[in-house]
């Protein structure tokens, strides 16, 4: 019995949403009579952040403090359209909608503020901890909560705004095929370092090292928390899952979780990240966002890392004991490649 | 089958109900007595989502049958804080990002709460082979482990 040490990597350019039919992505954004803030959302926020950087990018945005920003997502009842999260869109696409919507809800907030002050809007500014004040006259000021209440209780007016983020369609050129499905591309490299068990076909994660360029990075520790749990979702696809291991034979798939496969806590490695940050021209404050490039460099890194250690291509996922057992078996046993330093 | 009645102490606080025979403890927390931190995930005792302690031991509640917890004390992840005031585990869980979507977390905290009951100064492998029974989806583990070794420094912290 040999454990043959192997390391694999593999690069992705990784595209931010797919507009094969314009893709949009709805906000609404309005002020409650207490001065705060509701942002009204479609998109869906399964864990990875959705609402928390809606809300970031709302304050950021307003020019109030977080704390004064509510992020109301997952209704669709009461919420504007938007085509849902999937395909690492939801930074991007939601985040410029968001963007948008703002904007308009902040130009009524100083219009109403202007009109409380007797001043020109155009020279009201924000100080982001919930007060309105002249441009170079911090004492001619009103804080946010009662320009709100100026607006909707005085004035008569609602301090809202509308926001869409939509990429024109872009049609395939008949001449060439070419078309511009996306605007915003995000890159990662990742190398996986394992070792393969010649006797069981078993094979054990050591180590997995990375690079991600996902633009802005608007919140780092959930960009973090999105990397380190993603790439075991995506190891957990190349070596573990599968509903048909023996597809188109629908036989054998796992009925619970003694036989459908997933790492445990045991089976983790060290992950080495560094996050590069270039902002995106075209994303809410340059932010792209991990998205589905979290799992997706692992599944070839590790089948080239395996290659690596015993000489085999496995070209169908999981990569499991058996497969590794019965192409070495073919192969009349491990060739282990090169390995540079 | 006639319903049974059955004593036990849920989170500190005495209650009494009655079950059906083969009515499982974590349908009896749920439905019963209406506490919904423990979560049904695979029912058969693979994924520990709904892990709850038994006289301060992990168990499954999906496998537990409420009439063997006559007398018993029974702790779910509702009865960790104090108030306000966060349990250790679940600062810890807050500041390591421990949780994504969240299904896992009440099972992981029990299960971490009943090693580090019995064991406060845990290694790295004892936090491990502590939550082996829990499967989470989203954070790779990492997370987890790191709130839970947190966790116990900061008791030891309090205790010195």
């Amino acid at each position: 019995m040999t454990r043959h040490q192997g390391r694999g990597m593999a690069s992705i350019n990784y595209p931010i949403g797919m507009n094969l039919g314009g893709d949009p992505s709805q906000a609404l954004v309005h002020a409650n009579p207490d001065g705060k803030f509701t942002v009204a959302l479609s998109a869906i926020d399964l864990g990875q952040g959705m609402k928390q950087v809606s809300r970031q990018i709302a304050a950021e945005t307003l020019g109030v403090p977080i704390e004064d920003v509510y992020v109301d997502t997952a209704d669709s009842d009461t919420g504007p359209h938007d085509m849902g999260s999937f395909a690492s869109r939801g930074t991007h696409r939601v985040g410029n909608a968001v963007i948008v919507a703002a904007k308009e809800a902040r130009g009524v907030l100083l219009e109403a503020a202007a009109e409380e002050l007797e001043v020109n809007a155009d020279d009201l500014v924000t100080d982001g901890k919930g007060n309105i004040h002249v441009r170079g006259a911090a004492s001619k000021s009103i804080t946010v909560k009662a320009a709100s209440q100026a607006a909707q209780f005085k004035q008569g007016k609602t301090i809202s705004g509308r926001g869409i983020f939509l990429i024109p369609l872009s049609n395939v050129n008949p001449e060439t095929g070419e078309m511009s499905p996306v605007t915003a591309y995000a890159h990662a490299c990742l190398v996986v370092d394992l070792e393969v068990c010649d006797e069981t076909g078993d094979v054990k994660v050591n180590k997995m090292t990375s690079a991600y360029e996902l633009g802005r990075a608007l919140n780092p520790r959930m960009v973090e928390q999105q990397l380190v749990g993603g790439a075991w979702m995506g190891m957990s696809h190349a070596l573990y899952e599968t509903p048909e291991p023996y597809y188109p034979n629908p036989e054998h798939g796992g009925r619970d979780y003694n036989e459908y496969l997933l790492p445990g806590p045991g089976d983790i490695a060290p992950h080495d990240i560094a996050v590069l940050e270039r902002p995106a021209p075209d994303g809410p404050f340059g932010g792209k966002g991990p998205g589905e490039m979290c799992a997706n460099p692992v599944l070839p890194a590790v089948a080239n890392a395996i290659f690596n250690a015993i000489g085999v291509r496995i070209d169908t996922l999981p990569i499991t004991p058996e497969k590794i057992l019965r192409a070495l078996k073919a192969q009349g046993g491990a060739r282990p490649q090169v390995r540079r330093a | 089958m006639a319903r049974m009645p059955v004593q036990f102490r849920l989170n500190g606080s005495d209650r009494a109900v009655f079950v059906e025979p083969a009515e499982t403890l974590l349908g009896t927390i749920r439905r019963g007595l209406g506490d919904f931190a423990p979560k049904f995930g695979c029912g058969q005792g693979t994924c520990g989502v709904c892990t709850v302690l038994v006289d301060g031991e992990p168990r499954l509640g999906c496998l537990t049958l409420s009439v063997t917890c006559e007398g018993r004390s029974i702790e779910t992840a509702s009865g960790l804080a104090d108030g306000p005031t966060l349990h250790p585990l679940q600062a810890a869980f807050m500041e390591h990002f421990a949780a994504q979507c969240g299904f896992c977390t009440p099972g992981m905290l029990m299960a971490a709460k009943a090693l580090l009951d019995r064991n406060p100064d845990p290694t790295r492998v004892e936090v491990v082979e502590a939550i082996a029974g829990n499967v989470c989806r989203c954070t790779g583990y990492e997370p987890i482990i790191n709130a839970i070794l947190a966790a116990a420094q900061q008791r030891g912290a309090r205790r010195a």
